[in-house]
């Protein structure tokens, strides 16, 4: 995993402006949040509508294809903007035509599709985060996604989510007692992520500009256990905290997120901090005792 | 969507896959119909999308035409964990040499479907011994992996056979329809080696909804759910008396889980996703009010583009419109909240600086009650 470096490909070096394409770009979402992204200082070098090619957008020019916008900008970063029922094609067209990193808002994404895009997103060396995150940001450098501004400062700190707001909130959280972040990527809502918890940790686990992680996860599937599991055995040195949404949830309700539902024993809170405790990782009971946990790891 | 046994067994007959002779009655004329059509001794299943019917009674045998009655009226009432039946499914009795486990589940980790299957049918998959879990890919199962499984199985002759065909049929069938679950158990090994379908678990992925027109049909939603579902909200309906409504999934059910953690009972989850606009704060509080037992509402928005005061004329809107009557407890992070006071100053609705403070105040104020 460590052949896959996400801060290369998002910001250079350092603090690059490298090119991004919006997929989706003249639709109501894709229009207002390209304008969010480019005062942020995102560098949205080319926009994808297929029929609208050749037309521009806020002076971004629109190609018909993907393969045209990557000929054109040289782009290894997409941000898709498009309805689930097209994200599919969207998303298969930005891997055959190069583009390394697949950044994938939409929600409600069929489970078969998102398999369908990972395995061809292995045979091209490309990596997708999400679907339904709010997406990456590298915060007061540039951000590929939905997210407000405010919440997030530039920092050492990085925040892997499976909640958007969450991810705001407790990312506000951390600003606030000077925590700022180096990187905050959500994973998304469903059952099925491109980038899961584990793949997230070992994009970070050898950088020397992080000196911690939080984690904020919620009730469904084994995504934390499993971190939970790779923490201890591959002796994860950086301080962890970790958040779970869900505790008082019901059982078999989809709450709200597809992959937010408990069978039984798989997938409840107990058994992620359970198991979060035999790995020594401290588990928030709300949001804003997150900054609270990491100042105890971090001392220690 | 969690299909009814008798949705997913017609669903298994579409694929090939053997099911036991049945029939479904609403009302006791339906089921003296079915008995005449199969025959007594047979069998009356609640239909329910509840699991542990079998512990909870909901599973009767019928040995008399005289059982048949009293014992029909006994289901069609009964609850199970808070459920009435959608139906009672009347089906032969089989003649049982083995049973067996058999299920095709979405693996979220291994991003596949896995392949679960035990000798051991009937039980609970997590207490079954001899477990024989192989990972296939989305496409489906190859015959070779299914005789394989089948070895190790311990089945032998003509039940070897059998496996391969039920197993394939399945994994057709799961791929096809997009399930994330089908599960039969459990699967009957009838006295001349064939396979039998005596139960059907299916959760088909939501998401894949739009592909499947033919499925729309099974699809079974409170007028509430409809209500939240064309305004684009995912509602949880609950049985306490505070309604939890916020922007984003995470952030409600880390409010619910602060609710309870204060003493509080919750009545209802609502994320009414993205966009918090006056028109969808009003919806939104307009679907709860609805709920029978919420006696105060409890708003937590998070996120630098939400317009506080936007959010705030909803809430005027709302109670000028008598959509609530009921006091609402509002966190509200945002632009303009010092102009979102000052209108909301005089009515019901408080907004607090903390989601914790709003809590405290809410469960105070009605919680308890």
């Amino acid at each position: 995993m460590a052949d896959f470096d996400i801060f290369d490909i998002l910001v250079g070096n350092g603090d690059e402006k490298k090119p991004v394409i919006v997929q989706g770009i003249t639709g109501s979402y894709g229009s207002t949040h390209t304008r969010l992204m480019k005062a942020y200082g995102t560098n949205i070098a080319a926009g994808v509508t297929p029929g609208k090619g050749g037309q521009s957008f806020e002076g971004i020019p629109v190609y018909n294809d993907m393969a045209d916008a990557v000929r054109a900008t040289g782009a290894q970063v997409s941000g898709i903007f498009v309805p689930a029922p097209f994200f599919l094609n969207a998303a298969i067209d930005a891997l055959d035509a190069g583009i390394k990193l697949l950044v994938a808002i939409p929600e409600h994404v069929p489970i078969s599709d998102s398999i369908k895009v990972i395995e061809r997103a292995k045979t091209k060396g490309a990596r997708m985060v999400g679907p339904n995150t709010a997406g990456v940001i590298v915060p007061e450098v540039m951000k590929v996604g939905i997210m407000p501004a405010q919440p997030f400062k530039r920092g050492n700190t990085v925040v892997f989510s499976r909640s958007g707001t969450l991810m705001y909130e407790v990312s506000f959280n951390l600003s606030n007692k000077g925590y700022g972040q180096r990187l905050c990527l959500g994973i998304g809502g469903d059952p099925i992520n491109g980038t899961n918890l584990i793949e997230a940790f070992d994009l970070v686990r050898d950088r020397p500009d992080v000196d911690s992680v939080v984690v904020v996860g919620e009730i469904g599937g084994d995504a934390e256990e499993q971190l939970a599991d790779y923490v201890v055995h591959t002796s994860f040195s950086k301080p962890v905290v970790a958040y779970i949404a869900g505790r008082a949830a019901p059982k078999e309700k989809r709450m709200g997120h597809a992959g937010a539902i408990v069978y039984g024993n798989y997938g409840s809170a107990e058994s992620k901090v359970t198991n979060y405790a035999k790995a020594g990782v401290p588990v928030a009971k709300r949001p804003a005792e997150v900054p609270e946990l990491l100042a105890q790891k971090m001392r220690k | 969507m969690r299909l009814l046994e008798y949705q997913g067994k017609e669903l298994f007959d579409q694929y090939g896959i053997r099911i036991p002779r049945s029939h479904l009655a609403n009302t006791i004329e339906e089921a003296k119909k079915g008995a005449k059509k199969i025959g007594i001794p047979l069998v009356l299943k609640s239909q329910l999308t509840v699991g542990g019917r079998g512990k909870a009674g909901a599973i009767l045998k019928v040995k008399s035409d005289a059982e048949l009655e009293p014992k029909f009226n006994e289901l069609v009432h009964k609850e199970v964990k808070g459920e009435l039946p959608r139906g009672i499914l009347l089906e032969e009795m089989a003649d049982i040499k083995q049973e067996l486990y058999l299920s095709l589940f979405l693996n979220r980790s291994k991003r596949c479907y896995s392949l679960i299957s035990s000798a051991e049918g009937g039980v609970e998959i997590e207490s079954a011994s001899n477990k024989v879990v192989v990972d296939i890919p989305i496409e489906g199962l190859t015959p070779q992996v299914a005789e394989d499984t089948a070895t190790k199985l311990g089945l032998k002759g003509n039940a070897v056979v059998a496996f391969v065909d039920l197993t394939t049929k399945l994994s057709r069938f799961a791929s096809e329809k997009e399930a994330e679950l089908a599960e039969i158990n459990p699967v009957a090994i009838l006295g001349d080696g064939s396979m039998i379908a005596l139960d059907a678990k299916v959760i088909i992925d939501d998401n894949a909804m739009f592909r499947h027109p033919e499925l729309k049909k099974y699809e079974h939603v409170s007028e509430l759910e409809r209500q939240a579902e064309v305004s684009g909200f995912s509602l949880v309906e609950l049985d306490g008396n505070i309604a939890i409504i916020g922007n984003g999934a995470g952030l409600v059910m880390s409010t619910l889980d602060l609710v309870v953690d204060a003493g509080g009972k919750a009545g209802a989850f609502l994320d009414f996703g993205g966009r918090a606009t006056t028109e969808t704060i009003y919806e939104a509080l307009r679907v709860v009010s609805q709920i029978k037992n919420v006696k105060g509402i409890l708003v937590n928005l998070f996120g630098g583009i939400v317009r506080t005061d936007l959010v705030a004329q909803g809430l005027l809107d709302a109670y000028k419109n008598n959509v609530i009557t009921v006091p609402v407890f509002a966190r509200i992070s945002g632009a303009e909240s010092e102009r979102a006071r000052q209108m909301l100053r005089g009515s019901r609705a408080k907004l607090y600086n903390t989601v914790e403070e709003a809590i405290q105040a809410a469960v105070a104020e009605v919680g308890r009650k």
